[in-house]
């Protein structure tokens, strides 16, 4: 069959289950836009800049779960999408990002808007390709999503030729990938599993640690089927959230900077840390020197970089979290429950001293809005049930805090870059991949400026999204670090400056409510969720409230900042 | 920890910018590379890279794990960790004046090196070994005069028995 190099592309695109692309043309990829618009089955959302097309892709990944894609041209093109390669490689998102190239014949040459963006994200992509000879287009397009999806998932980008995407070829579709270098292992090792339950049982202070693996290997069944058995406390990473059920009684809350004050004592006094698909950041560690002095680790992970790497580990299990923490389940379940819970009366009692103690609370107030009611009422309202996407700073850790997610792949951050201009692009992304759930973005009013141009894709695109902007006009983060550590000057982070933000959603379409009274926060909410269309709710909030509890960067996690 | 000196022979896929993701892995991490040399082996499809660095056993773990993690990486081999075979080849262009000649050639006569090439003021000599031994002869070559010099890395194969 003949085909040209653009046919090739969308057929091989469809046949990974992929039924939406994020995009936007250029004159390299002219000729795949024209062949899109002959497929029905595969819609192209055309975005506003190219950055909001890689993470619209990354959310997209997350609740389709399939591989996303996105189609951008060269040059700036391809320039723009770096950042969002960079923030699906740091948190391990099947992406594959496709851009358009000068022809074969003018690289090298300076052309304009060439790049060679196959340099450039060597370092952000799991892996890369300059297609150069139309023949291997199908194999290598194939491969792409195979490297994207399988193993420790990551972004993958193809960079496409006009003449490539031109040419006319005999079109076969390749058999399935078989790949001499790259083979990922999924399967445990028997031995360290059983090594781990013994571990377990053990322990007298242990503590399960969720990651952003459990949820990416759709390993959370597994993971609170052990810690219900046995009776384990459970924290998790930013990346991990709604591993474990926000509600259960076993839920110690977030780790971390940032994480509650019970969680951060438990890991640090703790004598195991059965951790699955972590990767022991500096933002979940703190100080290396003083984190968990006294706890053994069992460490699951599919990709052997991220054992030993920060923390030393005693019970290292290469592979994939679900089938391991499946296997160790089926161990511990021979045995009694009780076989694993002994003398741990102490330990309980000792988190929850700390838990009462320390519980997680904001001062209330009357006069002005505190962000975190906002998102406790938001919480309430969705009675935990929305796809939440945030921004990336103060709005970011108040949703992680307050927003107790119950199940996976509902809360989606840029986590380990720290993007901000994530959430809005994300949260268009995740209602393409799931149109029949509530996505809500939590915005900064300094964040949502970053990307608001987004605002037209999801009016255009009936993408209905529902954004929350907690408006402090500050670069809140920043400003709360200028507080606590530089005297207090507020050096570039005022933000006074800045759209009226109900203007702003009139002008491109959507509805904007704005609410700055406690009284009507839940009102506000109630109106703007069940308004049509996209919506921006902007809630004017205390201007210097910061994010509580807090480790000083480069302290231990069980030094606290409480208030 | 202790730093070591490691040898790690890399198998890769012999493609245009697999070196560079390899180097841009090592600069990209903060990890050293002491010497690195590049060529084909029996396999055309495949090239072997041999890369020394010092480190210390942590570092030289993930190293080798983020080498591995590369996909155009096929193997990597520390050979410190077994018996090896290491060298490394110099050309040395030294001055040779009329009442040195003899002392020359008995230096690389005893070094079991070779004079490669003769001219009017200069001798270029041939030398091969581990680096220490190439850098005791440079040592007694400085006194002649050393005009320029250019070498290999160090390239290395795992023994038999080390295999």
């Amino acid at each position: 069959m003949k085909l040209t190099g653009a046919q090739i592309l969308i057929h091989m695109i469809k046949a990974q289950g992929v039924d939406t692309i994020f995009g936007y043309p250029g004159g390299a990829t002219i000729d795949i836009h024209d062949e899109i618009l002959k497929h029905d089955d595969l819609r192209h959302v055309l975005v506003r800049h190219e950055q909001g097309a890689v993470h619209m892709a990354d959310a997209y990944a997350r609740t389709h779960k399939t591989t996303g894609v996105a189609l951008v041209t060269s040059g700036p093109g391809a320039t723009n999408a770096v950042t969002g390669l960079a923030s699906a490689h740091c948190d391990s998102i099947p992406i594959v990002v496709f851009t358009g190239q000068v022809p074969t014949g003018l690289i090298g040459n300076d052309a304009f808007q060439e790049v060679d963006i196959v340099g450039i994200t060597r370092p952000c992509t799991k892996h890369n390709y300059l297609v150069k000879d139309p023949s291997k287009l199908a194999e290598i397009i194939q491969e792409a999503f195979f490297i994207a999806g399988s193993g420790r998932p990551g972004p993958v980008l193809v960079d496409l030729p006009k003449d490539v995407v031109q040419a006319i070829i005999d079109f076969q579709m390749p058999g399935p990938v078989k790949m001499n270098t790259y083979k990922p292992n999924y399967k445990p090792n028997k031995k360290q599993m059983t090594t781990a339950v013994k571990m377990i049982k053990e322990a007298r202070r242990p503590v399960m640690f969720a990651g952003g693996g459990v949820i990416l290997s759709g390993a959370s069944q597994e993971f609170t089927r052990i810690a219900k058995f046995a009776n384990l406390p459970v924290t998790a990473s930013l990346m991990g959230l709604g591993a474990f059920p926000g509600s259960d009684a076993n839920w110690l809350g977030m780790l971390g900077m940032h994480g509650t004050y019970r969680a951060n004592m438990s890991i640090g006094h703790s004598d195991l840390i059965f951790a699955a698909g972590v990767r022991f950041d500096d933002r979940v560690t703190g100080n290396l020197e003083k984190f968990a002095p006294d706890a053994k680790v069992i460490q699951i992970d599919i990709d052997p970089t991220s054992i030993h790497k920060n923390v030393e580990v005693d019970c290292p299990i290469v592979g994939d979290c679900k089938m391991a923490l499946a296997d160790i389940a089926g161990l511990m379940e021979k045995e009694a429950p009780e076989n694993f819970m002994k003398d741990r009366e102490a330990w309980l009692n000792r988190i929850n001293e700390w838990k009462q103690l320390t519980p997680l609370k904001y001062d209330q107030s009357f006069d002005t809005i505190k962000p975190q009611y906002v998102v406790e009422k938001l919480y309430e309202i969705t009675k935990g049930n929305a796809i939440v996407t945030t921004e990336v700073g103060q709005n970011q850790m108040w949703a992680a805090q307050y927003y107790h997610f119950e199940k996976p792949n509902h809360f989606i951050t840029s986590g380990g870059l720290g993007v901000m201009g994530f959430g809005l692009p994300a949260a268009i992304g995740a209602k393409a991949g799931a149109p029949d759930k509530l996505v809500v973005c939590v915005a900064g009013d300094g964040s949502i400026q970053m990307n608001s141009q987004e605002l037209m894709t999801a009016v255009a695109e009936k993408l209905d999204v529902k954004i929350v902007i907690l408006n402090n006009r500050y670069l809140g983060m920043v400003r709360q670090w200028q507080e606590l550590f530089y005297n207090k000057v507020y050096a570039d982070t005022n933000m006074e400056a800045q759209p009226d933000f109900v203007k702003l959603a009139d002008a491109y379409g959507a509805t904007g409510f704005r609410c700055d009274d406690p009284a009507k926060v839940t009102q506000t909410l109630e109106m703007g969720l069940n308004t049509p269309g996209t919506v921006i709710m902007e809630f004017i909030v205390e201007r210097e409230e910061s994010v509580y509890p807090m480790v000083p960067a480069g302290g231990a996690i069980t030094d606290m900042l409480l208030v | 920890m202790e730093t070591n000196r490691y040898i790690l022979s890399i198998l890769v896929d012999n493609e245009p910018g697999v070196l560079s993701r390899i180097s841009g892995l090592f600069s990209g991490r903060g990890f050293n590379i002491d010497s690195l040399s590049v060529a084909k082996t029996a396999d055309p499809r495949v090239s072997v890279i041999t890369m020394v660095t010092f480190c210390d056993a942590h570092i030289i773990e993930q190293i080798k794990k983020q080498l591995h993690k590369l996909i155009n990486v096929i193997t990597v081999n520390d050979l410190t960790q077994k018996e090896y075979v290491e060298r490394e080849l110099a050309l040395i262009k030294v001055h040779a004046k009329t009442e040195k000649r003899a002392e020359i050639m008995r230096m690389v006569d005893i070094f079991r090196s070779k004079i490669v090439d003769v001219g009017a003021s200069h001798f270029i000599v041939e030398v091969s070994g581990d680096s220490g031994k190439i850098n005791a002869f440079v040592e007694l070559m400085k006194p002649m005069g050393i005009v320029e010099i250019a070498s290999t890395g160090t390239i290395a194969l795992g023994r038999e028995n080390g295999k």
